[in-house]
C-alpha cells in the first residue's frame, strides 16, 4: 500500500468522498423506490383482505376490486362507534392518530402491546350492495414472533368464514402450518362468540364442539392462536363490534 | 490484462476447485437460513451475486486510493450501501420474496465471502479480474445454496419452486415429508454431504491430519 495514501488529509478526503457517494446512492434508491414499495405493501394488504373474505377477483387487479367492494371503517373500543374512511391511507392515518395503551390481562396473554382505541373493520359488500362479510384484523404472539391474521365473519356477526395468517415467523412445516388451507378450513362455520357475547371459539388438543384441533408439533403456536382469539373476540375488542352488529343489524 | 487461462481460472475456479462455502467454509449462515425453498434460495443467490460483483468492482476501481488504516471501513461502507440498494429493489419489485427473506438480505453485509473477496482479491487486482472473481465466487456460493435448497424443498415439502412434485400425505398423497429438512440445522448435513462428495472427487482438498 502506497504510503502517500496514509496521510491524515488523504484519509479524510477519501472517507468524506466515499460517504457522500454512498449516501447519494442509498438515499436515491430509498426515495426513488418508496412509492412503489408503499403501493406493493398496500396491494398485498388488499389482496389478503379479499382472499380472507373469499372474494373472487375474476382476473381483475386486487386494488380495483377492493375499491369497489370494500368499505373501510374504524371501530372505537371505548365509545363503540364506527367511523367510515374513504381510503386505506385515511384509515391508517386515523388508526395512527388513535391513542395506544396497554390492553389489560387478556391482551398481554396474547402478546398484544400498544393497543389502540380504534381498530379497523373491513366491510365486504356483496354483488347486491348488502354486507357479505366483515373482515377484522387480529394479531398475537406465536413461538418466534407476532402472527398477524385477517378473520372474516358472516353478516350475522357470529359465524367465522375464513382466516388468513398473512404475516408470521413460525417454523415452516410445524407452526407454519397455521397458513395451511386444510387447517384453516377447520375454522369455517365455527361460532366466534356465543349468544352472551363470550368468546366461543377455542383452539386446543382433542377439539370438541366449536373447537379447532391444535396443530401437532406446534403447541406454543396453537396456544398463541387460541389466546389471540380469546383477546380479540372478547368484549374488550372485536367482540363488542360483533355484538353491535348482532343487535343493530348490518351496517 | 490477464491471459485467457487466468481469467477462466478466476471465473470457474471458485465453483468446485476453490468453493467459498465447501472449501473455505465461509458464508454458511445464509446457506442455513434461506434454503428451505428454491425460490427464496434463487433470489438470495441473485442478491449476493449483485452485491459481490459490484463491491469487488467498485473496491478494485478505488483500491489505489484507499488508505490502509481505514480500508476495512471503506469496504464495509461500500458493501453496506450495495446491500441497502438490493433490499430496496427487492421490496419494490419482489415484495413477497422480500418479506420472506426479511433480515437475511441485510445480513449479506456480514457475509464473509463478500468481505473476504474484497480484502483478498479486489484490493490487489484490476476491475476486470475483480469482476470475474466476484462472479466466480457468487457462482460457487449459488451452486452450494441451490443444491441445499433442492434437497430441502424436495424432501422437506415435496415441492420444487412451489410446484408439488411428491404429493404430501396431509394433502391426500403418499409422501410423508421429512420435518427436519425444513429446519435450518438440516442444511448442515447437506453441506457436509456436499463437501464429502466434492472431496471424493478432489482428494487434494482434504486437509492434512493434525498430529
Amino acid at each position: 500500500m502506497a504510503s502517500k495514501n496514509d496521510t491524515m488529509g488523504k484519509t479524510f478526503t477519501v472517507i468524506i468522498l466515499l460517504c457522500l457517494v454512498c449516501s447519494i446512492i442509498v438515499s436515491g434508491a430509498a426515495v426513488g423506490l418508496k412509492e412503489r414499495q408503499e403501493a406493493n405493501a398496500a396491494l398485498a394488504k388488499q389482496q389478503n383482505i379479499l382472499r380472507t373474505a373469499n372474494v373472487d377477483l375474476q382476473g381483475r387487479s386486487a386494488d380495483v376490486v377492493f375499491a369497489e367492494r370494500v368499505r373501510l371503517m374504524t371501530f372505537n373500543r371505548d365509545t363503540e362507534e364506527l367511523t367510515e374512511h374513504d381510503s386505506l391511507f385515511a384509515l391508517e392515518e386515523a388508526l395512527a392518530a388513535s391513542s395506544a395503551k396497554d390492553g389489560g390481562e387478556r391482551a398481554s396473554a396474547a402478546g398484544v402491546r400498544g393497543l389502540r382505541a380504534d381498530i379497523p373493520v373491513y366491510v365486504i359488500q356483496g354483488e347486491d350492495n348488502g354486507v357479505a362479510s366483515y373482515v377484522i384484523d387480529i394479531r398475537g404472539s406465536g413461538l418466534w414472533g407476532m402472527m398477524y391474521a385477517f378473520l372474516s365473519v358472516d353478516p350475522d356477526g357470529q359465524t367465522i368464514r375464513g382466516i388468513n395468517f398473512y404475516e408470521h415467523s413460525e417454523t415452516p412445516g410445524l407452526g407454519g402450518e397455521i397458513q395451511n388451507p386444510r387447517w384453516r378450513s377447520n375454522f369455517d362455520g365455527k361460532n366466534a362468540i356465543d349468544s352472551d357475547g363470550n368468546v366461543a371459539i377455542r383452539v386446543r388438543k382433542g377439539a370438541g364442539d366449536n373447537e379447532v384441533d391444535a396443530l401437532s408439533g406446534a403447541t406454543i403456536t396453537s396456544d398463541g392462536v387460541d389466546k389471540t382469539f380469546q383477546f380479540w373476540l372478547s368484549q374488550e375488542a372485536y367482540g363488542a363490534f360483533l355484538m353491535k352488529v348482532r343487535e343493530e343489524g348490518a351496517i | 490484462m490477464a491471459s485467457a487461462k487466468e481469467m477462466k481460472q478466476t471465473l470457474f475456479g471458485p465453483i468446485f476447485a476453490n468453493n467459498p462455502i465447501a472449501l473455505q467454509i465461509l458464508g454458511v449462515c445464509s446457506a442455513l437460513a434461506v434454503t428451505a425453498k428454491m425460490e427464496n434460495t434463487l433470489v438470495m443467490c441473485i442478491a449476493l451475486t449483485f452485491v459481490l460483483v459490484l463491491s469487488n468492482v467498485s473496491i478494485s476501481i478505488i483500491r489505489n486510493h484507499i488508505p490502509s488504516s481505514v480500508r476495512i471501513i471503506v469496504q464495509m461502507t461500500i458493501i453496506a450501501s450495495l446491500v441497502i440498494v438490493v433490499d430496496q429493489l427487492l421490496k419494490a419489485f419482489a415484495y413477497d420474496i422480500a418479506q420472506e427473506l426479511s433480515v437475511f438480505v441485510g445480513l449479506i453485509i456480514t457475509n464473509c465471502i463478500v468481505m473476504g473477496r474484497a480484502e483478498a482479491f479486489a484490493m490487489k487486482e484490476g476491475p476486470g479480474m475483480s469482476f470475474l472473481d466476484g462472479l466466480g465466487n457468487a457462482l460457487g456460493y449459488s451452486v452450494v445454496l441451490l443444491t441445499v435448497g433442492f434437497f430441502r424443498e424436495l424432501f422437506g415439502s415435496g415441492s420444487l419452486f412451489g410446484y408439488q412434485i411428491l404429493p404430501l400425505i396431509t394433502e391426500g398423497g403418499w409422501y410423508t415429508p421429512i420435518g427436519l429438512l425444513v429446519l435450518p440445522p438440516s442444511a448442515f448435513f447437506i453441506i457436509g454431504g456436499f463437501i464429502w462428495v466434492l472431496r471424493m472427487f478432489r482428494p487434494e482438498q482434504i486437509e492434512a491430519k493434525e498430529s
